[in-house]
């Protein structure tokens, strides 16, 4: 039998009080446990940040973290960043410049540039290159995600 | 992911008592980015996994007190390329710990977990031998210190006994000015492997470090006391034939598919001679300034 841990944490704004079993990933419990399915799993071994979600502010990746490490913690995952069923200015962005095609990195993709954001207002491009360094693309939408991204910052400082 | 009961001591002597009672089959987390892949894929299958990050010694994870930095087990490196500090007095390892992985990966990773994980190709090693790096490792005897030379076995191993825990890791500043800087082969820019790490330090004596790695099983360090590397005007030739002492060790590995050895030893000599040129100008900065 697993071991079986009571964790607290604030999800996406919600104070929430769960068990979680000590081997399973963050990303294993925002999908199958809490149905955050908006969090993707793809290489598992921190290459391509499908499942970035920001703890504490913090780009990282869900797939290298266990679960309980996040007691006590915030975490937002992309079903955090619409707020009363509007989408954010990050993500309308995203819209605005067709920058999802599959569609399936694209909610690390937001997560990293979100937590970016929250930095840096006034990036260069390369910043941008810098900070979603660690989000691939398969369809290799990197000029639109790019675009969004200065365009929702441009936004940020209106 | 296999089973194992997870422990998060709040303090140093409870998480030692953790290692003492579980014997080999304990592995310590910090960042978790390779201990996490490694239970996933079985490698690793603890019966107890010591989390180190309530411990409340390691609070605060970087801290400055006279002329040393100490940076604890939970230092990550983000950290560490935001010092002020490090950015000044230790430019390679700012510029070697920006390179690793991801913001993703910098935000969790640890530096004094890249050291213990015994990577040959770990970043921050060539730095860290070039500015002769302590490690300070508390056991069920006490607290011993490590030089980073002596730290660093092998492949996977290091001069940790089990029971042990590397708790920080310090830096001294150089007693005389000093020039240094970081470069880093890989096959793309971001998340990859290194195919040659290389640090370089220049002091105004003439004396030139060179610490490399991912070109055998561990990272070394060389050192021309000869002035031929630091001299500006040194012929090309004879500078090579320095780069042919300091490299004699190297033996890149002819399984790894991230580069051939001969390509390796080739790339080690044009990284060497860039980096020395870096630090020259480092240096030459810092004694304008002074
Ligand atoms: S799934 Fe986590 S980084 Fe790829
Ligand atoms: S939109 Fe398809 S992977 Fe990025």
């Amino acid at each position: 039998m697993s071991e079986v841990i009571h964790i607290e944490a604030n999800i996406n704004g919600r104070d929430r009080a769960f068990e979680v079993a000590a081997n399973h990933t963050l990303l294993d419990v925002l999908r199958d446990q809490l149905g955050l399915t908006g969090t993707k799993e793809c290489c598992v071994v921190g290459e391509c940040g499908a499942c970035t979600v920001v703890v504490d502010g913090m780009p990282m990746n869900s797939c290298l973290m266990l679960a309980v490490e996040i007691d006590g913690r915030d975490v937002i995952s992309v079903e955090g960043l619409a707020t009363d069923g509007r989408l954010s200015t990050l993500q309308q962005a995203f819209l605005d410049v067709s920058a999802p095609q599959c569609g399936f990195c694209i909610p690390g993709q937001l997560m990293s540039a979100h937590a970016f954001l929250q930095r840096n207002l006034d990036p260069s491009i390369e910043d941008v290159h810098e900070a979603l360094g660690g989000n691939l693309c398969r369809c290799a939408g990197y000029l639109q995600i790019t675009e969004a991204v200065m365009l929702a910052a441009k936004a940020g400082r209106e | 992911m296999k089973e194992f009961s997870y422990e998060r001591p709040e303090s140093l002597d409870d998480a030692l008592r953790l290692l003492a009672a579980s014997g080999s089959e304990v592995e310590v987390l910090a960042g978790g980015t390779d201990l996490v892949i490694a239970m996933r894929d079985g490698q690793s299958q603890p019966k107890v996994v010591v989390d180190l990050k309530r411990i409340t010694e390691f609070y605060p994870s970087l801290m400055w007190a006279g002329d040393t930095v100490t940076l604890s087990a939970t230092a990550t490196m983000a950290e560490t390329v935001d010092d002020e500090g490090i950015n000044k007095h230790f430019p390679a390892l700012a510029e070697a710990a920006v390179v690793v992985g991801s913001v993703q990966i910098r935000n969790r990773a640890t530096l004094l977990g890249n050291i213990c994980n015994g990577s040959p190709a770990a970043d921050t090693a060539p730095p860290l031998l070039a500015y002769d790096a302590i490690i300070v490792v508390a056991g069920p005897d006490g607290t011993r210190r490590v030089e980073i030379d002596e730290f660093i076995v092998g492949p996977g191993r290091t001069a940790l006994q089990d029971g042990e825990i590397a708790v920080a890791l310090e830096l001294r500043l150089p007693s005389r000015p000093l020039g240094s800087a970081y470069e880093r082969m890989t096959r793309r820019k971001g998340t990859d492997l290194a195919s040659v790490t290389l640090c370089a330090t220049v002091d105004d004596a003439g004396i030139t470090r060179v610490a490399f790695g991912s070109v055998g099983p561990r990272a070394w360090l060389r050192t021309d006391e000869s002035g031929v590397l630091a001299d500006p005007d040194a012929s090309d030739e004879a500078k090579a034939a320095v780069f042919e002492e300091i490299f004699a060790d190297a033996t890149p590995s002819v399984r790894s598919l991230r580069a051939s050895p001969d390509y390796r030893r080739a790339m080690l000599r044009v990284l060497g001679a860039r980096a020395v040129r870096r630090a020259l100008r480092r240096l030459q900065e810092l004694q304008g300034v002074s």
